[in-house]
């Protein structure tokens, strides 16, 4: 089947949905590629370049009509009109918001995957466009916040005078709250960030951000079970609002990226907030695609309110071209292979794959969005961890204390008996025993772990003390005794050279 | 020249002290070798007494044997690879227990049985005594051969090194110990008895042959350190019988040193001594397939180096695959390469790694690596955050996070490297089969691992080239 790749036409847009690498692997897995001329200058690539690689450089009307499109943004509805009938799309197509376009496509008969219904599974990961793009946003969003902000990140002690760090504060720690983190403090910012999700603590502070805690705890689960964070309720939102008031009056860059998915963006930081910001702070407004975090965000702008710019770029990603293309080609390659199992070049809507289902919103003449619900996160299934591990708890509990103790008595008794029918003889080497047991325990403990195999041989070795016994036993008159004390000399003495010796090779090597 | 009795007695006390000493100057590096030369003029004063007590005699016989023990000994020793050490000391334990099995026969042999009717109590429980002391140190010693010998063969790769399961195997154990418990008790009886003595013997060997056969791979160090005990306490047992303080010294010395390792190695694999000894690790686990891991990433040796020149700091974890590609030499080319370029490197090794304790130090002592910069488990586990990139060198079971993550898992509580909170993971293995515990590693699909397939030894030189 061909895979045609149109120029984007979205204004604004710098990406296209394929890369040279990626049409050598599109073109491994069996398919032709149609390439429209020119599609790629933006974002870096060269038809030559696509040439190489095996793909063919068509005309736009050419491409249109190949079996196959990849595709960034929705289709316009034109587009859709020279598509051919029965033929299959995959790209960003906002199912929930372009109900006209999925009847559109519907009524061409036009199989649709929409990237962005691709499910947080583990299995899914290599095509979640959305995360990889989102990381190209968190790191871009710090980027156009220092560009407008005028000081350094990092601080500095010069002989000029001191200069602080920055602090920035960064609110929902997914993919592109966590990337800006990552950038943030790379430049050497002091970073704080917020979630909703308690458990993404440990992954903000992998980052190097500080996680700010609320004092207000929410008595159900946070997670919505498909890996996105839900709406919260009152009594948190007031929470959440006063934290953030307190940390605007302190930070000199807020970064928003609270997405709802379906919904418009939560307002979290309010005008009033704004205000409070000292002169020269930024915010940069992720969510601006979505309504805007902040209520004074404009999207597409940057606002400038008494000194406090609100950065509302939707086209973050697009600023970036080169590889938000490469790994949105990268991502679309991977649903390549598992739409194309066979490598035959012949794509197979699979239903039973719960992947494939939930990104088709289109299949054939039916509009198969939404999907039935997909429950991905691996966070609910605590209680059942809790059940496993009470059993070994119990096993693990130290002996009770009565058991312990008559056990010792027992023993004791044991040996008081043995004392009392034995010689004396006995006893006195018992005590030698006893008391070597002793001094064997206290000495081994302290050998370090790196010692342990010379250790070993060197016990080995003085345990071939027994010789000792051989020895005294060779001198017998029985010849029966003296072979076998013979073969007893012999390789006690093997285990003593070869222990003592191994043990001095293996010693010298350690050095420092 | 012949000693008198004080003069031996104190030439064994300073052998048992020096004896001590050896132990506790190998607890560091420094002293180490001031430690095995204890060892060695503790062993000779010993000798030398021994050989001068006047008790003994055909001394040609002695210096004959020992001379030729010692060429075959220093011939073992000098040849030896550093990766073979684990069966060199499987087979030198099952020298000791031989040893002390003949020692046993002969102190019994040596018994005059025609004055049994003659004696007083207190004489028939001194001789009961001995005759418990000589069954004991029979025993001790027939088991510590055998299994010795499994061990051997199992390092070795001649005896399959999968766990042996016979049907009913506890029972088999039980029925061993049962039964060698009642002859003890008649053999005491009858005032000794050379049928019950050679039954309780062939008992043992195969018991001992059992008990280690049925013990897995995996479970190598416990096994060969436990054979390590048990050869002391069959020293100490022979110390007993023959009334001398210094075998009884050092078999405890031996004995509660391997107990000590045996006990560590347990709990660095967070399981019970008495399940390791019962055997059968990771054979009636199901191993879940069906779950859904993702997929993994493979990465090459050019991406490798890239990675590894961009990084600040490098740590890698070695195990048994190491070893077995005789990697650790390129490993050491590479590390020098890298802290050439200012690059922090370090060694992270995880107490059970190889099939030996303190195996993998030894490998990298070998290549020259400085010990200062090869660290335990404990003391690096909190770094893996902070660090660029880790090497995972042929180690699979004691990097699984599956450990820590899923208590449904086989090997879950052990204590493992958590190498998954490094940026990123580069894995070296020859394929995606699982470890010696049978168990699946979820790193390998984490977002930060990538794969570098192939002998490890090869994508090591690849690697350092490319640096």
């Amino acid at each position: 089947m061909i895979i045609g790749i149109p120029k984007e036409t979205l204004s604004g847009e710098n990406r296209v949905a394929s890369a040279p690498t990626a049409v050598v692997s599109l073109l491994k897995l069996g398919f032709e590629v149609k390439i429209q001329k020119g599609c790629g200058t933006k974002a870096s690539f060269t038809d030559q370049e696509f040439i190489d690689a095996g793909a063919n450089i068509a005309v736009k009307k050419d491409v249109w009509q190949s079996d196959i499109i990849f595709k960034v943004n929705p289709p316009t509805l034109d587009e859709i009109v020279a598509m051919k009938e029965g033929a299959y799309l995959v790209g960003f197509i906002a199912p929930a918001q372009n109900e006209d376009i999925l009847a559109a496509l519907k009524d061409k008969k036009i199989t649709t995957l929409a990237m962005e219904m691709v499910p947080r599974m583990t299995r899914s990961q290599s095509m979640d466009a959305l995360s990889s793009m989102a990381n190209i946003a968190g790191y871009r969003a710090v980027i156009e916040a220092t560009h407008q902000f005028g000081r350094f990140l990092t601080g500095q002690i010069t002989a000029a005078g001191k200069m602080p760090p920055a602090k920035v504060m960064i609110i929902g720690a997914g993919v592109a709250g966590l990337a800006a983190i990552g950038t943030a403090s790379s430049l050497g910012a002091i970073v704080r960030a917020f979630d909703t999700r308690p458990e993404v603590k440990e992954q903000i502070e992998s980052m190097g951000a500080e996680f700010l805690e609320l004092d207000y705890e929410e008595p159900e689960d946070t997670g919505s079970g498909d890996g996105y964070a839900k709406e919260m309720s009152k009594a948190f939102i007031d929470a959440e609002m006063a934290l953030f008031a307190e940390q605007a009056k302190d930070v000199d860059i807020i970064i928003t990226t609270a997405m709802i998915p379906g919904k418009p963006a939560p307002k979290l930081i309010t005008t009033a907030m704004v205000e409070s910001m000292k002169t020269g702070s930024i915010i940069v407004d992720l969510a601006a695609a979505g309504g805007g975090n902040c209520e004074l965000t404009q999207a597409g702008k940057v606002v400038n309110e008494n000194g406090v710019k609100i950065i509302g770029y939707t086209d973050l990603v697009s600023r970036l071209p080169n590889q938000a293309s490469q790994l949105y080609a990268n991502n679309l390659v991977s649903l390549a292979k598992l739409l194309c199992k066979e490598k035959d070049g012949m794509i197979k809507i699979d239903f039973d794959d719960v992947v494939i289902r939930n990104m088709t919103v289109v299949k054939a003449n039916e509009i198969t969005f939404p999907p039935p619900a997909i429950k991905v996160s691996a966070a609910p299934v605590k209680p059942k961890t809790e059940a496993v591990k009470a059993p070994e708890v119990k096993v693990k509990a130290p002996m009770s204390p009565v058991k312990k103790y008559s056990l010792m008595a027992a023993g004791a008794l044991l040996f008081a008996w043995v004392a009392s029918v034995a010689p004396a003889d006995f006893l006195s080497h018992f005590t030698v025993f006893v008391l070597a047991c002793v001094i064997g325990y206290n000495v081994v403990w302290n050998v370090s772990h790196s010692l342990h195999t010379p250790l070993m041989s060197v016990t080995n070795a003085i345990s071939g003390i027994i010789i000792v016994g051989a020895i005294l036993q060779v001198g017998n008159s029985n010849p029966l005794i003296q072979v076998l004390a013979g073969v007893a000399i012999l390789i006690a003495t093997i285990n003593i050279v070869g222990g003592f010796v191994v043990t001095k090779r293996m010693l010298k090597m350690f050095r420092k | 020249m012949e000693f008198s009795q004080g003069l031996i007695s104190a030439a064994y006390i300073i052998a048992a002290l020096l004896f001590i000493f050896s132990l506790s100057g190998l607890s560091k590096q420094q002293t180490a070798e001031t430690g095995n030369w204890y060892g060695i003029v503790g062993m000779a004063i010993a000798l030398i007494a021994t050989i001068a007590d006047p008790r003994v005699d055909n001394v040609w016989i002695i210096l004959v044997t020992m001379v030729i023990g010692a060429i075959i000994g220093l011939q073992l020793a000098k040849k030896v690879e550093m990766t073979q050490m684990p069966e060199l000391v499987a087979i030198l334990h099952s020298f000791v227990g031989l040893a002390a099995v003949l020692v046993g026969f002969n102190s019994y042999f040596e018994m005059d049985h025609s004055l049994m009717a003659t004696f007083t109590d207190s004489q028939q429980m001194a001789v009961n005594i001995h005759l418990v002391e000589v069954f004991l140190g029979v025993f001790i010693g027939s088991v510590t051969f055998t299994g010795s010998i499994v061990a051997f063969g199992k390092l070795r790769g001649v005896i399959n090194s999968a766990a042996l399961m016979l049907p009913q195997r506890h029972k088999l154990n039980l029925l061993a110990g049962v039964i060698s418990a009642i002859l003890l008790v008649t053999f005491v009886q009858q005032g000794g008895g050379d049928n019950t003595l050679y039954i309780m013997a062939f008992i043992a060997l195969v018991f001992g042959w059992h008990l280690v056969a049925s013990i897995g791979g995996a479970d190598m160090p416990v096994v060969v350190s436990m054979l390590n005990s048990y050869s002391g306490w069959a020293a100490a047992a022979a110390g007993f019988m023959l009334n001398n303080d210094l075998l009884i010294v050092t078999g405890a010395l031996v004995g509660s040193s391997g107990a000590i390792l045996s006990y560590i190695m347990c709990k660095a694999m967070n399981r019970s001594f008495i399940s390791v000894i019962a055997g059968g690790f990771g054979t009636n686990v199901v191993i879940d397939t069906d779950t859904d891991y993702g997929d993994h990433v493979e990465i090459g040796a050019e991406s490798v180096a890239d990675m590894l020149n961009g990084a600040k700091s490098v740590i890698i974890a070695p195990g048994y695959g190491m070893a077995v590609a005789q990697a650790q030499y390129p490993v050491y080319e590479m590390t020098q390469a890298l802290k050439a370029k200012g690059i922090d490197v370090r060694f992270a090794i995880h107490p059970v790694a190889g099939r030996l304790p303190g195996h993998m130090n030894v490998l990298l002592a070998e290549a020259k690596v400085p010990y200062d910069i090869v660290l335990g488990m404990d003391e690096i586990n909190d770094d893996f955050a902070k660090t660029d990139v880790v090497l995972v060198i042929g180690a699979n079971d004691t990097v699984n996070p599956a450990a820590a993550e899923d208590p449904t898992s086989p090997i879950a509580g052990m204590p493992v490297l958590e190498v998954w909170h490094a940026k990123n993971v580069i894995v070296f293995k020859r394929s995606m089969n699982t470890g010696y515990a049978g168990v699946q590693n979820p790193l390998f699909f984490k977002d930060n691992t990538q794969m570098l397939f192939g002998d490890a030894k090869d994508s090591v030189e690849k690697i350092f080239k490319a640096l």
